[in-house]
């Protein structure tokens, strides 16, 4: 397979900065993993009855929804990094294809979350009624916002494709951006059995 | 100096640094008030000396950072100042305004104070350090709402960059949130709560803007770093600055009223906070180890970097030290709150006014290269002296927190307030001792503007 390596080192991928925020994300989340874990010790009873209210189904479908956008962005990123001075401007076309399907179900993501969201809202749950919902909001919420951003993020290298913007040379952008939707993803790989599904 | 309206500059930063020198004398004297109780009164209680040395402060980096904007804008926008004239009508202004402020706290008993300055009118006084008058509220308005325009309108008609859209962001959001110390609702928890999105936002978000912008300006000046190179380095930090800064309200949510899952929220941000000071030191050091240029000034890099040491160790490690909502619940207003306090608005925010006082001064009197070796050798003793003394007066605090906290929070045998203030009677004295170090270094800062240039000529 031709690889051509962009300027910069290829590990790790894209930009350094990115890496910084991954890292503080997954210190972030991790403290509120601990937080959940060490509540749900206390009471148990209460988090196991709580938990039944949460719509596994959907969740679910949102984990499958994120692995496959995650896979698209994968799909995107080897059109980029495989193609050659000759084939930039179809790779850019190719990649620009699978990032706006991978977006298109970051909304379905975000449309699902927020019909679950209007549920639970529904039956007048708050970040008070609970120590297991507040867990629950916080974490979703909080993920909610960075699926948000991952799509702007994931919009601007979509135009960059379109512009045919990455080149043998300089396609650490998109390397970037997709870093960042791994770890949208992997947090909810690892949210998502925690408080919907573990007992 | 590539611009004669960075001139403007010259008065707000002499004027920062005369307050600074009264803010610490007032310390000093309630320093002395720790030990011997009835030291100054009835002339000058300890709440009054309380208050001049807290608003002196918050009035002091006001006028630090309109000088460092003053002369950083039109450098960064490559045009003159939009009105260096309203610059210098809101320097008088703000001036007069704080002096008779002061004043007013100082010869007028406070319950006075609040009727001769219609406070009935609208209520907003008696609240800690929004203790001004409303008039000095709105002349604060008004100052900071002249210093706005006259920054955006020079950033609206020249060069657009990261450092100025930073600073901007800053001020803006400066300006809205102390529009909330005019409101001051009936239930104490919301008066509470709300008074925090002054205090809070202020110190850990806009004003971190500030100072990201200043430090982003000088190391650019004094390094030769690739601007694009700085530009990521502050965005990165500001943004992670920004979203633990405002979840980390919420530390100030606790036990006071506020629904309880402010516990978690504010004690997991805060547990995030001291990483963008720490991103902030190694932005420092790695732009000085590779820096382009080696400037003459050597003073302003050195500050630079000390502002970033220095408010990691004042506003994120002592702040994470007692930010957990079950550390914060044997901690809170003890002297432990004071030691991060005063860490970190003098590692963040005075010594990033040193920064830009070390790197401006000297050009604004017309020594582009920085001031001669004999004056930098000498500003550098009052740094070392300065530091010193900030961090021995502040472990000295810490110490007494928790004495404090052990005297009266912890077992069953507590001792009442003022017998646990008799035993850290010693503490207190070690600090008193590191604050005239303090003091002693910050005259001799001031010396080293004296020093005759020997090598020019």
């Amino acid at each position: 397979m031709p690889r051509h390596l962009s300027i910069k080192a290829p590990y790790p991928p894209g930009d350094f900065a990115i890496w910084i925020i991954i890292y503080v994300e997954l210190l972030t989340f991790s403290l509120l993993f601990i937080g959940y874990a060490f509540s749900r010790r206390a009471e148990v009873e209460l988090f196991n009855a709580s938990q039944l209210v949460l719509n596994q189904t959907s969740g679910f479908i949102n984990t499958l929804i994120l692995i496959t956008s995650s896979y698209f962005i994968v799909k995107a990123v080897q059109s980029i990094k495989n193609m050659t001075k000759q084939t930039t401007q179809s790779a850019n076309s190719v990649a620009s294809k699978w990032l706006l399907s991978a977006m298109f179900l970051g909304f379905l993501f975000l449309l699902m979350k927020v019909s679950e969201f209007t549920q639970i809202f529904g039956m007048g749950i708050n970040l008070s009624t609970n120590t297991f919902f507040m867990f629950y909001l916080l974490l979703t919420m909080f993920h909610f916002m960075h699926v948000m951003l991952g799509l702007i993020i994931l919009g601007n290298i979509y135009q960059k494709t379109k512009r045919v913007g990455y080149t043998t040379d300089d396609y650490s952008g998109i390397e970037t951006g997709a870093s960042y939707w791994h770890l949208v993803d992997l947090l909810w790989i690892v949210l998502f059995p925690l408080i919907y599904i573990i007992r | 100096m590539k611009y004669t309206s960075q001139m403007v500059a010259k008065p707000y930063f002499i004027f920062a640094l005369i307050l600074l020198a009264g803010e610490i004398l007032f310390g000093l004297l309630m320093a002395v008030q720790y030990l011997f109780g009835d030291f100054l009164f009835p002339l000058i209680p300890f709440n009054v000396l309380r208050m001049v040395h807290t608003n002196l402060l918050i009035v002091l980096i006001l006028f630090g950072f309109m000088g460092a904007s003053y002369y950083l804008v039109p450098e960064e926008a490559e045009r003159e100042l939009w009105s260096p004239k309203l610059a210098i009508i809101t320097f008088w202004v703000f001036a007069v305004t704080g002096v008779a402020t002061i004043l007013g706290y100082l010869f007028v008993p406070y319950a006075e104070l609040t009727e001769l300055t219609f406070n009935n009118l609208l209520p907003t006084m008696g609240r800690e350090f929004l203790e001004q008058p409303l008039p000095t509220k709105l002349g604060i308005v008004l100052v900071v709402v002249s210093y706005i325009v006259n920054v955006t309108m020079t950033v609206i008609l020249g060069r657009k960059t990261v450092i100025t859209t930073v600073l901007f962001t800053g001020l803006f959001f400066m300006a809205a949130f102390f529009l909330v110390a005019f409101y001051v609702p009936e239930n104490l928890v919301l008066d509470k709560f709300l008074w925090w999105f002054t205090i809070h936002l202020w110190v850990e978000a806009t004003w971190e803007l500030i100072l990201g912008a200043i430090l982003a300006f000088v190391l650019i000046k004094v390094t030769g770093v690739d601007r694009e190179h700085i530009d990521k380095w502050l965005y990165l930090i500001i943004a992670m600055t920004m979203i633990s800064g405002i979840l980390g309200t919420g530390h100030h949510f606790f036990y006071m009223g506020a629904p309880e899952y402010w516990l978690w929220i504010g004690s997991i941000a805060s547990a995030v906070e001291p990483l963008p000071f720490f991103l902030m030191i190694l932005f420092a050091f790695t732009m000085s180890k590779n820096r382009k240029i080696k400037h003459d000034n050597e003073m302003a890099l050195t500050w630079a970097k000390g502002t970033a040491v220095v408010s990691f160790l004042g506003a994120g490690v002592l702040g994470f030290i007692h930010t957990l909502a079950p550390v914060n619940m044997f901690t809170h207003g003890t002297q432990l709150t004071a030691a991060h306090g005063h860490l970190s608005f003098y590692g963040a925010y005075i010594m990033i006014i040193f920064t830009i006082i070390s790197y401006a001064m000297p050009i604004m009197r017309g020594r582009p290269h920085g001031n001669c070796a004999k004056a930098q050798a000498l500003e550098l003793k009052s740094f070392w002296m300065m530091n010193i003394g900030m961090v021995g007066l502040t472990l000295s605090l810490a110490t007494a927190g928790v004495m404090q906290i052990l005297d009266q929070r912890v077992g069953t045998e507590l001792l009442g307030f003022m017998e646990s203030q008799t035993t850290i009677a010693g503490v207190y004295t070690v600090r008193a001792g590191f604050g005239v170090l303090v003091f002693l270094g910050l005259l001799t800062y001031f010396a080293s503007f004296f020093v005759k240039e020997e090598q020019i000529a």
